[in-house]
């Protein structure tokens, strides 16, 4: 009876030692959800500053650029799909032909002389919002990579 | 069709509805034939900021990426012996031009952005330096607006001689419109005027005035990018970018305020408004403005007879449009607007060449001679 109760003791400690730590896996993975969240939020409230200072005057306020002129921003097929080129883009300037939503666009974007946190913060601006859904949060050390 | 009919009419009411000041008076037309031909005299530049012919034909060219470039007999020199340019939004190296005198003393004149002095970020500078053979020496600075600031925006600059041999620059507001242009003791949102050797005239107009920047002119201005001495009178103009909107030309007057932001003919780029004021006693009114903008840059004022129709006439690179405006002035009034270069790409700057021909420099193209059918 002695020995009954301690293995039960034993599988109990067991048991919540199992839940405990998947109780801890999942909290820890909401807390990285959470803080992620949080980064981009205050990432794209950056962006939105930095956007304002060295973008609207081209691709205006609500992303639409000038048709054949200033590509669009607001739904752009471009952004979605070139996330490394795009960055790039801001980096080293963006020259020669590109396609954005059906249209051929050949100017030449200079590079703004904007720091790596400023072009991750632009970045997740433009990837959220006019309402795009755009990728994951770009992050400085991604910004850095690209030569 | 209905929703397509609704659509029409609900964004137009929008459109109305939003702060919207007087258009222009007179409207750009295109032309009704078009007499002229172009030919790439300098090809393969990205932002041709500057140029100015040297008397043996050759020319200098800045572009804004922080390249000096000498161009000759098709063959293109990067100049060395700049100082260290700060390049963020739109500053660069900007602005050139040559000393009255030059082809006696050498000197060259140049804006552009620079992180020298204190705090981060950067303002605009002028320099004076003389070119021998393919490097700049005898630099010396002459001019660093203060203070450094990490905005993008409205750095100027152009440089100009009025007949007098006093040397005229431009700064913009440097983004911060609400504490520069309007405070004469803060630099940006001014035009300045010094000796060519960087000393102040001394009857410039705010010599008396405590803490004032005794390098200023006028004031009240936001982005001015354009600038020309003119031929009759020696007066200064310039245009300068307005907001949405409020784009203007302005005879430079000692010490006015040309009322930016109190003043303008613009609205936010987000629609609202920020001044229902295009008036106000004390303030300059422009000679001409813009709404829509067309994102002025250069100017040149057309003194020689290779064209038929635009002697006395400005000319004047639309950025936003990408073509070159030419404007006809009867009485220093506009009172006609021609598109001419349509479609080619954003015009930087246009000149008038030793030559008598009119030299445009196009982003992504390079610089432009137009050549006029026989007539």
């Amino acid at each position: 009876m002695k020995l009954l109760s301690f293995v039960f003791l034993i599988i109990g400690i067991f048991l919540m030692m199992f839940f405990n730590s998947s109780y801890d896996t999942q909290y820890t993975s909401y807390k990285t959800l959470k803080s992620q969240s949080k980064e981009l939020k205050e990432s794209i409230k950056r962006g939105n500053t930095v956007y304002s200072d060295f973008c609207v005057s081209c691709h205006l306020p609500n992303g639409n650029g000038v048709n054949k002129i200033y590509p669009p921003l607001a739904n752009s097929d471009y952004l979605e799909a070139n996330r490394y080129a795009s960055i790039k883009g801001l980096k080293f300037g963006l020259k020669g032909k590109i396609k954005v939503n059906g249209v051929e666009y050949n100017k030449y974007m200079p590079p703004m002389g904007l720091s790596a946190e400023e072009i991750a913060d632009v970045m997740n601006y433009m990837n959220h919002s006019w309402g795009n859904t755009f990728g994951k949060i770009v992050t400085v050390v991604e910004v850095s990579a690209i030569k | 069709m209905k929703n397509s009919n609704l659509l029409i009419i609900i964004s137009f009411i929008s459109i109305v509805a939003c702060a919207q000041k007087h258009k222009s008076i007179v409207i750009a037309e295109d032309p009704t034939t078009i007499d002229y031909t172009t030919e790439v005299v300098v090809p393969k530049l990205d932002i041709p900021w500057g140029f100015v012919f040297l008397p043996d034909g050759a020319l200098l060219i800045t572009e804004k990426a922080g390249k000096l470039i000498h161009f000759k007999d098709g063959v293109k020199t990067n100049i060395d012996g700049l100082p260290e340019v700060y390049l963020r939004g739109q500053g660069g190296l900007m602005d050139i031009e040559l000393h009255p005198n030059y082809s006696e003393n050498g000197w060259l004149y140049i804006t552009y952005s620079s992180s020298d002095g204190e705090g981060e970020g950067g303002n605009t500078a002028l320099i004076r330096a003389q070119l021998i053979d393919t490097k700049l020496t005898s630099v010396e600075r002459l001019y660093k607006a203060e203070p450094n600031s990490k905005r993008g925006q409205h750095f100027g600059s152009r440089i100009e001689f009025d007949n007098d041999g006093y040397l005229y620059f431009s700064i913009g507001d440097r983004g911060n419109r609400d504490v520069n242009p309007q405070d004469i003791t803060r630099d940006c949102g001014k035009i300045y005027r010094i000796n060519d050797d960087g000393s102040i005239p001394n009857n410039n107009p705010f010599l008396e005035f405590p803490g004032a920047k005794t390098a200023i002119y006028s004031y009240g201005h936001r982005n001015p990018q354009g600038m020309i001495c003119h031929p009759d009178t020696g007066e200064i103009w310039v245009h300068e970018h307005g907001p949405r909107g409020g784009d203007e030309i302005n005879r430079i007057k000692k010490g006015k305020n040309f009322g930016w932001p109190l003043i303008s003919y613009g609205i936010n780029y987000s629609g609202t408004s920020f001044t229902d004021d295009t008036y106000l006693p004390g303030m300059e009114q422009p000679l001409f403005y813009w709404v829509p903008s067309i994102a002025p840059s250069g100017m040149a004022y057309v003194t020689s007879d290779v064209y038929k129709d635009w002697k006395n006439n400005l000319l004047i690179g639309s950025l936003k449009f990408e073509y070159l405006e030419r404007l006809v002035l009867d009485n220093n009034k506009v009172v006609k607007r021609e598109k001419l270069l349509e479609g080619m790409g954003r015009v930087r700057n246009v000149r008038q060449g030793p030559d008598g021909y009119i030299y445009a420099s196009l982003e992504s193209i390079g610089i432009l001679k137009i050549v006029p059918n026989k007539y």
